[in-house]
């Protein structure tokens, strides 16, 4: 994508190219939060300030804190969370903890990084072309006629399910009667899911913002999220991901151990400045601060799902996720994005890049100025009155 | 062993999964030293509260970060408060003024290129990511002893076969014993052929800085093998009496090399987190395919780079104000490291290292590395760290690292005098 706009941007030196392809905040970090980096900043220039090696696993009160503002009365503890420089990251640590030996099962479309890793850590067969899909990967159709949820009983057994709701990149929540299936499903074949909860705070309506919401996902399910979209750390990098002590591989080891241990020697924590401003995040005033943040990306969104819904598109997403998926039945996804890209000069994200389930969408994300998000649909709706 | 496949355990902390555990991380028979390291002395303050334990364990940096360059990073913290300061993702590859500053300031007189030059968030998650890059089928030496995680990634991983228990050596990892015997430099006639090739200089944990001429050898040899080094050049500040700084210096390392190293020991980054690869254009693999290609596929898949935070923080520890400030933190350690050395030689100990590093390794003779860790601690309530954690060529030796105030220095150096 980054290569199409450069190469879009030398043959347009004058197009005023916007940006709603990669997912990137743009918006400053509210002040109460940048206070708190640069406090730690200055901390660590005086004696009692001054820190060495954190804990890998993170600092105790961001770790308190992360549990106490996301998972209060879901049974999970501060000790159950290991703070992250980012979900990627962990995503790639969790992948290193299975081995490769494990099977997994992603959604179609989904996040490039689950499957990306998977193939890296040797868990994959081939890539075949026709059905652009690696082998031994159970890729798990989510379409707008199934409402973006699996049909489970079509969905053979692996041992790994990633599954990130609201969803990246068709916007879809699912709802408790979904989680409750797939939680009996993961429980019923012995699965470990991995729930990328990035983006739970977008949610409009009452569906769940952590699995662990659902009864008996402890014994099932791993949790990650990140500070990215909620509080534009994107270039900051923090994260976390949850693993209850009951979830054990079969032979009743606990799979937190295993974690913690490569928590131990392949990282060293995330950046002591960051945690700080973790922190901060989620104090009253820092948390109010981020909702407005989220509150703004999410009036972006409305305006871009009016703007297609009004064109005559079929859109969907936008409620729950920052992103809107729009439809463009029986065309490839690539020549859309090339001809939005060449006659309005917006970047968007072609679904066939997150799957072959994704063909026939365009992805476009909300974070962006105002006044580009605005710009950008009036260019839509010129292009395709 | 754990009970077999019951799905109900007995403890009732819940039912298992049927999903099998990573057969590698159960060949790593400990949990990692420094964690180890980090509970005994946990364990000494609850049997000694008030004991005031000093700890020269954990090689943990303590003086404060340089004014100038905690400012630049609070600086740049507060203007992503502001429209034209907010920065969202980075490159994953690292900030291109911090790339250029690190190939310029570290690589001045070697031909290292801003291109080759990966920002990372510390070598040992850099390791890792090498590692995985490479695969499991490939095989690995490493100095022994020797920091760690270079084994223990390696294991992970799934490189390293088997641990023989008896010897503590895992059966596919080649070691490489370095003792002052052979001026801790291992004997590459008797080395056998391996993909990769882990060497650490100045070395954590023998402090020992290798030669022009040792450098020189562990190049042919890797050219002759066609095998890949991976140089760790951390503490290549401490260096006192000339030896190579980066493994460039040796003609003909550009195409079997790769060197990582961190601003963790030479700005006080160990918490925030921040260090660099070098991965050069010309390292191939056998099929001609650069190592570097793969190397930022992995990068931008499993990894999103560096906080820019720190990474501000790190660009300025390299204006000429930064190396000023940053080079006098390290002089403070290694007087720190002298006086330790001092300290043990004028007990009659023999000490290693601490010229070139800050760590001393001190010989133990016919004493299990362990137990002298224990009484240490539990006499003068000082943490060590036991050599054999390092690996089996650590047995009988102790690293004491020179991290600390200067009065715990002293203090600890007293309490040494008064048990040896």
């Amino acid at each position: 994508i980054a290569r199409r706009k450069a190469a879009h941007m030398l043959k347009y030196p004058d197009a005023e190219v916007i940006s709603l392809g990669i997912g990137d905040t743009t918006e400053p970090i509210p002040e109460v939060i940048t206070s708190a980096l640069a406090k730690r900043s200055y901390a660590l220039s005086t004696q009692e300030g001054y820190s060495g090696y954190g804990a890998e696993q993170g600092e105790k009160p961001l770790r308190a804190a992360i549990a106490s503002t996301f998972y209060k009365d879901l049974g999970i503890e501060e000790g159950d969370i290991f703070v992250s420089d980012g979900a990627k990251c962990d995503i790639s640590r969790l992948q290193i903890v299975f081995g490769s030996n494990v099977t997994m099962a992603v959604q179609d479309p989904s996040y490039p990084a689950y499957v990306d890793s998977s193939v890296i850590m040797g868990q994959t067969g081939e890539f075949q072309k026709d059905a652009e899909k690696y082998g031994k990967i159970e890729y798990m159709r989510c379409t707008a006629e199934n409402g973006f949820f699996p049909d489970l009983s079509t969905v053979a057994r692996t041992d790994i399910i990633f599954f990130c709701s609201p969803n990246n990149p068709t916007g879809a929540a699912a709802t408790r009667e979904q989680l409750t299936r797939l939680v009996q499903f993961a429980k019923d074949n012995g699965s470990i899911i991995v729930y990328d909860s990035a983006y739970a705070l977008y949610i409009s309506d009452d569906n769940p913002r952590s699995i662990f919401e659902i009864p008996g996902a402890k014994e099932v399910a791993i949790e990650t999220s990140s500070f990215s979209k909620y509080a534009g750390f994107t270039g900051v990098r923090l994260g976390w991901t949850v693993i209850p002590k009951e979830l054990l591989f079969s032979d009743g080891f606990p799979v937190a151990k295993d974690f913690n241990r490569i928590v131990c020697t392949c990282f060293n924590g995330a950046s002591n400045i960051s945690q700080a401003g973790g922190l901060a995040c989620l104090s009253p005033e820092g948390f109010k601060a981020v909702h407005e943040v989220i509150g703004f990306y999410k009036e972006n969104t409305d305006i871009i799902v009016e703007t297609f819904n009004s064109l005559g598109f079929k859109v969907y997403g936008g409620k729950n996720a920052p992103y809107v998926w729009v439809q463009f039945p029986g065309r490839s996804s690539w020549d859309v994005f090339s001809e939005i890209l060449e006659k309005t000069h917006v970047v968007t994200t072609p679904g066939s890049g997150f799957g072959p389930g994704g063909e026939g969408f365009i992805r476009v994300s909300a974070f962006g100025h105002r006044g580009n998000v605005l710009e950008a649909c009036k260019r839509f709706k010129h292009l395709y009155k | 062993m754990v009970q077999p496949s019951l799905t109900v355990r007995k403890e009732g902390v819940g039912r298992c999964t049927k999903v099998h555990r990573n057969f590698n991380l159960e060949k790593l028979r400990n949990g990692y030293l420094f964690t180890e390291i980090a509970r005994r002395e946990l364990q000494h303050l609850e049997k000694y509260p008030n004991a005031k334990v000093i700890s020269l364990g954990i090689g943990d940096t303590t003086q404060p970060i340089p004014d100038n360059i905690s400012m630049s990073m609070a600086n740049y913290a507060r203007a992503l408060a502001t429209a034209e300061g907010y920065r969202g993702y980075g490159a994953e590859q690292g900030n291109k003024e911090l790339r250029k500053a690190i190939a310029e300031t570290h690589y001045k007189d070697v031909l290292v290129k801003e291109s080759e030059v990966f920002v990372s968030d510390g070598s040992q998650c850099d390791i890792a990511r090498l590692l995985l890059v490479l695969g499991s089928n490939v095989t690995v030496a490493a100095q022994d002893p020797s920091f760690p995680a270079y084994i223990d990634s390696s294991v992970i991983v799934g490189q390293a076969g088997d641990l023989e228990d008896e010897v503590g050596k895992y059966c596919n990892i080649e070691y490489l014993e370095c003792g002052p015997g052979n001026n801790f430099f291992p004997d590459l006639k008797g080395t056998s052929r391996t993909d990769i090739i882990f060497f650490c200089s100045p070395n954590n944990p023998t402090g020992h800085a290798a030669t022009q001429n040792q450098l020189e050898q562990l190049v042919e040899f890797a050219r002759n093998n066609g095998s890949i080094i991976i140089f760790d050049s951390a503490y290549a500040a401490y260096v006192t009496d000339g030896c190579p700084r980066s493994i460039y210096e040796i003609p003909g390392a550009r195409e079997v090399a790769i060197e990582i190293s961190s601003f963790s020991k030479f700005s006080g980054f160990t918490g925030v987190r921040l260090g660099w690869t070098v991965v050069p254009e010309e390292l191939l693999f056998s099929s001609g395919f650069p190592v570097i290609n793969d190397f930022n596929r992995i990068i931008c898949t499993c990894f999103n780079g560096a906080s820019n935070i720190a990474q501000a923080g790190g660009l300025a520890c390299l204006s000429s104000e930064g190396l000023e400030a940053v080079h006098s933190v390290v002089d403070y350690y290694k007087e720190n490291t002298k006086i330790l050395i001092d300290t043990l030689a004028s007990l009659g100990i023999k000490v290693y290292g601490g010229i070139n590093a800050p760590y001393v390794w001190a010989h133990f003779p016919g004493r299990k590395s362990w137990d002298v860790f224990a009484e240490i601690l539990e006499k003068t309530h000082i943490t060590t760290v036991p050599g054999s954690g390092f690996g089996p060529g650590g047995e009988e030796y102790i690293r004491i690292s020179g991290f600390g105030h200067r009065e715990s220095i002293l203090e600890a150096s007293r309490r040494l005098e008064a048990l040896f």
